[in-house]
């Protein structure tokens, strides 16, 4: 088995803070998305944390009215435009030049222009707390009511514009990245799976995410220039608004999920002593999601009577086909492999369970007449949250324990991690499976407070009970990453005898990545190494 | 890296191009997101244009356009695609002298189109207030005129690169970007003229 060495280049020394400030190296910029996004997630949680004690017992007024609705506004807001979405890119961008056994990127200036988009957009976006109220009509911003928010909604615009093209031209970079610059004998299908899920997600980035800043625009010029886009005292359409954010949102949920599925399909194989059933039904059902995604919009907009009912219906089930797949991709690794339970595992295996939880609760909405009962009702959040949290943030923290090693050079504790992940596995259930008979008895998502009559209090105070939890499980988390860092680098190239080629360099790797690179035969590179041979397919 | 991007996938498209075809990508999305709002406005209004409030006929405001000086400024952009083409032949031949010449003559032809715009835009008998059919009028023309005045900026650049002596018949990939891009733009102006001026 041969290897084939690399030229290494010449490296310059720089002050240290200069150094992350303008660095343009992957791995860095990969690092400044991570803690970026996270400090996102414990502001958004904090915001959660004041919804759910507002709405612990009946007619609570904790925080007003007002400010209520700015809360969850932003909650959504910080969560899905600076955690979930930049937090893949964060990943993507540490692990898939590596995964590739490439040197970088292949734009890294553009890559830190990517990042360097985001903090300030943050800021752009949470500024309206001072300037007379942040944005207040929903993630959503629906017309006519993004129309008579304040100030904050402005901000908020040109915060989601910026954030936008963060996460176009970062697309464009990945997508050249992996066309481009992958090691020798590494075809597009011996691509690792992480790397393909970021693929088809850089897609759906390139392809919706203009069309969401055009909507933007739109809502822009309504609010600031006179605009009738949305007016129909002007001759335009409040429904247009919702065609056309959805025509992004929607494939913008695949984009929250696709590389998460990405990081348990990692996971599960290394974790189980087995390659990932079904590699290539995989890339094809996440190329499925990923069309399918630009089928669906409208399945948001069932109860405004405008859209084609039966088709929207017909495609969101549809969408239950490619998900299905890949449900049976993870069991069949699962099925007869050497399972061990370290902490990334037991976070891929959270993910498993709860997402499939929120694939069926949302195939319920699919079907028209069900949907029309359940619409803005606490069963949406349910949905929303079992494939986004217990999606995603499951599938971010199995991505941290597992590549922690490799980013920082140090092992978790396992005991900690534990503790976090049965904490925030209970913290999760008992938070959102109340919000189904919430949305089943009809309670509506975004009420400030609700009547003691109605009797939904009960179930509410588990909600926050778990919501705390919730917040109580991150301690864990970062208690281990404080204890990690005081421990010395002593972690080797491999320390799960994994597949990808990242795990063929040291860790943390070296600022050019790799000195040689094994010869690719298939998509377990390492696996073909330690066992002396390439694989026979 | 130079390893394996150099020898083993050697292509036409250098990665910079491909970077700039995608980033093209999205910019058609973002030109379809306005369309589409267009055309869904078009086709839920009654009437088209759109029936005015009393209060604004009684203003003066008019929903028409003129024809003449528009279609005189398209057939210029038009012209200048091929302008700056015949510059993008120039310098594959090696000859930086008259691809300076083209981009001249081209930035001066994108000049000349927003200059007409922008007197088109203060004779209309309407703004982007007066409905749904100013809104979208102007938010159309307004960001392909946007795009207009980044192309001539780019083109700009390029001249002055040129003029430093850069580009040769192996090394000229940004003036073929900068092309591509004006193309683009050209290309929208042709949907937006046939949308706005002709379809009735």
């Amino acid at each position: 088995m041969s290897s084939i060495a690399i030229p290494r280049p010449r490296t310059y020394e720089r002050p240290v803070v200069l150094d992350w400030l303008t660095t343009v190296d992957h791995k860095k910029l990969g690092i400044l998305y991570l803690y970026t996004t996270m400090f996102f997630f414990f502001v958004g949680g904090t915001l959660a944390l004041v919804v759910r004690t507002q709405l612990a017992v009946a007619d609570n007024s904790f925080v007003g009215h007002d400010l209520y609705n700015q809360i969850f506004t932003m909650h959504a807001s910080a969560m899905l435009f600076l955690f979930i979405i930049p937090v893949w890119a964060g990943f993507g961008n540490y692990i898939v030049p590596l995964q590739i056994g490439a040197a970088d990127m292949a734009f890294p200036r553009i890559n830190a222009l990517s990042f360097w988009l985001v903090p300030p957009a943050g800021l752009l976006m949470f500024s309206g707390f001072l300037f007379g109220g942040a944005a207040d009509a929903g993630w959503t911003a629906y017309s006519p009511l993004a129309q008579r928010s304040g100030t904050g909604m402005d901000l908020w615009i040109i915060a989601v514009i910026l954030l936008g093209i963060s996460s176009t031209i970062g697309a464009a970079n990945f997508l050249v990245t992996m066309f481009r610059m992958r090691a020798p004998g590494m075809t597009m299908f011996r691509m690792p799976i992480f790397c393909w899920t970021v693929l088809v997600t850089a897609v759906l980035q390139l392809l919706a995410t203009p069309v969401l800043a055009a909507a933007l625009s739109m809502l822009y010029i309504d609010r600031n220039f006179g605009g009738a886009f949305f007016d129909p005292n002007g001759g335009g359409n409040a429904v247009l608004w919702q065609n056309v954010f959805w025509f992004y949102s929607h494939p913008a949920v695949y984009i929250m999920i696709l590389p998460g599925m990405g990081i348990v399909s990692e996971v599960l194989p290394v974790f189980s002593r087995k390659p990932l059933f079904g590699y290539k039904a995989f890339v094809f059902a996440t190329m499925g999601i990923g069309g399918l995604g630009f089928g669906v919009w409208a399945h948001h907009m069932f109860t405004t009577g405008a859209v084609l009912k039966p088709w929207f219906g017909f495609m969101t089930f549809m969408i239950g086909v490619p998900t299905g797949v890949k449900i049976f991709n993870w069991l069949g690794t699962l099925w007869r492999g050497s399972i061990t339970f370290e902490t990334p595992m037991l976070f891929a295996l959270g993910f498993l369970s709860m997402f499939l939880i929120g694939g069926i609760n949302g195939t319920f909405s699919a079907a028209v007449p069900v949907d029309f009962a359940l619409h803005d009702t606490y069963f949406v959040v349910a949905h929303i949250h079992y494939v986004l949290f217990g999606g995603s943030v499951f599938a971010v923290f199995a991505g941290f324990y597992y590549w922690f090693p490799k980013i920082w050079g140090r092992r978790l504790n396992e005991r900690l991690g534990q503790l976090h992940f049965t904490l925030m596995f209970i913290g999760f259930n008992l938070a959102f499976f109340p919000m189904h008979l919430l949305g089943l008895e009809g309670m509506p998502r975004r009420i400030a407070t609700y009547s003691d009559s109605f009797n939904w209090q009960t179930l509410n105070f588990i909600s926050t009970i778990g919501a705390f939890m919730i917040a109580v499980s991150t301690l864990p988390f970062l208690v281990n990453v404080v204890m990690a860092f005081s421990r010395p680098k002593d972690q080797p190239n491999d320390p799960w005898e994994a597949n990808t080629l990242e795990w063929w360099t040291t860790s943390p790797p070296p600022v050019h990545n790799f000195d040689d690179v094994p010869e690719v035969h298939s998509e377990r590179p390492l696996f073909d190494y330690r066992h002396g041979s390439a694989a026979s397919h | 890296m130079a390893a394996h991007t150099g020898t083993q996938h050697r292509q036409e498209l250098s990665n910079g191009m491909l970077g700039f075809i995608l980033f093209l990508a999205s910019e058609v999305m973002f030109f379809g997101g306005l369309f589409a709002a267009y055309f869904i406005a078009r086709a839920d209004s009654p009437t088209w244009p759109p029936a005015l409030p009393a209060d604004k006929l009684a203003a003066g405001v008019e929903l028409k356009v003129e024809f003449a000086l528009p279609f005189i400024a398209t057939c210029l952009l038009v012209l200048s695609s091929v302008t700056i083409q015949f510059g993008v032949w120039a310098i594959q031949k090696g000859d930086r002298s008259a691809l300076i010449r083209w981009l001249f003559i081209s930035i001066v032809l994108g000049a000349v189109f927003l200059t007409m715009q922008m007197y088109d835009y203060s004779q209309l008998p309407f703004r982007a207030d007066d409905t749904v059919y100013g809104t979208t009028f102007f938010t159309l023309t307004g960001f392909h005129g946007a795009h207009v005045a980044g192309g001539i900026i780019f083109m700009t650049v390029i001249m002055v690169r040129s003029m430093a002596g850069q580009f040769s018949a192996s090394r000229h990939e940004a003036v073929e970007a900068c092309s591509f891009y004006w193309h683009f733009v050209d290309i929208v102006w042709i949907a937006l003229f046939t949308t706005l001026y002709i379809v009735k």
